[in-house]
């Protein structure tokens, strides 16, 4: 982009979001001290964390796990993380024999209250209609090459529902505390195209 | 339709790995932000927000938008215009004026200070 003068340029959709802003500035309806709250909430602070040490907590307490899978809402409020968002969440368990992917098809619903910000390929449209078409490739794509005999089961979102994927506990994590659990539970682990990160594999 | 979309490998800016850009520019968070706010108000549900913003996708790949993510944002930015005037939070014409004004305000600031409105 280039300016033609020295001056401060903007660009349309910047002059768009800014004069919707000050014009909700003005009538009292948005504090702008709040917005900058909410972006730094979802960008740094909910980021997948929160749903990393949901997954952390089913892993280690059965009670908990029972209480996620039954009412996963209600559970993951108990541990204080509410949805403003207002929606139904519902937990799916990845065993030996079924893995869940998640999906948004119609636009891109996603349980920003526990995950933060849904990545951008998240959003996108190759991802949206493939992942139902054909998510043994997508997940191939994402380095995840599943045994036939396991079933892949595709979760479409809805605006009323969202779903968070429970991945597996890695083997070898006897004896991990929920914070060394929390670690290894990636953002895509619980969308559902990658497994919880394997303590014993080293980075990869 | 689908026969002509690329594959998630020929997404040129894919994330992979924990750190993926969440929002590409500023303005994609504060639109976020904005929504959020409004509808933590009672401005409008969340169901009612997901049905606008869906309407506004689906338009944009009915006019050609291959929506790859990228214009994901504007999708939203043009469906939470949309919301606001349907509720009369914030009509067309106001929107119309104050751009114009921030336009103004951005022109009359020499580059590399904030832009303010007087």
């Amino acid at each position: 982009m280039t300016n033609h003068d020295d001056h401060s340029h903007l660009s349309d959709t910047e002059l768009r979001v800014r004069s919707l802003e000050s014009l909700l500035v003005d009538k009292g309806l948005v504090d702008p001290a709040a917005l900058d709250a909410i972006v730094d909430r979802y960008e740094n602070k909910v980021g997948p964390r929160n749903g990393a040490r949901v997954v952390a907590r089913a892993w280690s307490d059965p009670a908990f796990k029972k209480h996620l899978l039954e009412d996963a809402s209600a559970a993951i409020d108990s541990l204080g993380y509410t949805s403003t968002q207002g929606v139904d969440m519902l937990v799916l368990e990845n065993t030996p024999s079924v893995h869940n992917v998640t999906v948004c098809s119609l636009c891109s619903c996603y349980p920003w209250a526990v995950l933060g910000l849904p990545p951008a390929w998240y959003k996108s449209f190759p991802y949206r209609a493939r992942a139902v078409k054909d998510p043994r490739g997508v997940l191939r794509e994402f380095g995840l090459e599943l045994a036939p005999e396991v079933e892949v089961r595709v979760w479409d979102s809805t605006a009323e529902l969202r779903y968070i994927v429970l991945p597996e506990r890695p083997e070898g994590t006897e004896g991990f505390t929920e914070e060394e659990l929390a670690e290894l539970v990636t953002r895509n682990s619980m969308i559902g195209t990658e497994k919880a990160a394997n303590p014993n594999a080293g980075d990869s | 339709m689908a026969a002509n979309t690329p594959t998630i490998d020929e997404l040129p800016s894919l994330p992979r790995d924990e750190d993926g850009p969440v929002f590409r520019e500023p303005w994609e968070a504060q639109a976020f932000a904005i929504t959020l706010t409004l509808h933590e108000q009672g401005h409008f549900t969340w169901p009612e927000w997901a049905e606008r913003l869906a309407a506004e996708i689906t338009a944009a790949q009915a006019g050609g938008d291959p929506d790859l993510g990228d214009t994901y944002y504007l999708h939203w930015l043009k469906a939470l215009e949309g919301i606001v005037a349907s509720k009369d939070i914030v009509s067309p014409d106001e929107m119309v004026d104050r751009k114009a004004a921030w336009d103004r305000a951005a022109h009359a600031t020499p580059h590399g200070e904030p832009i303010v409105l007087r």
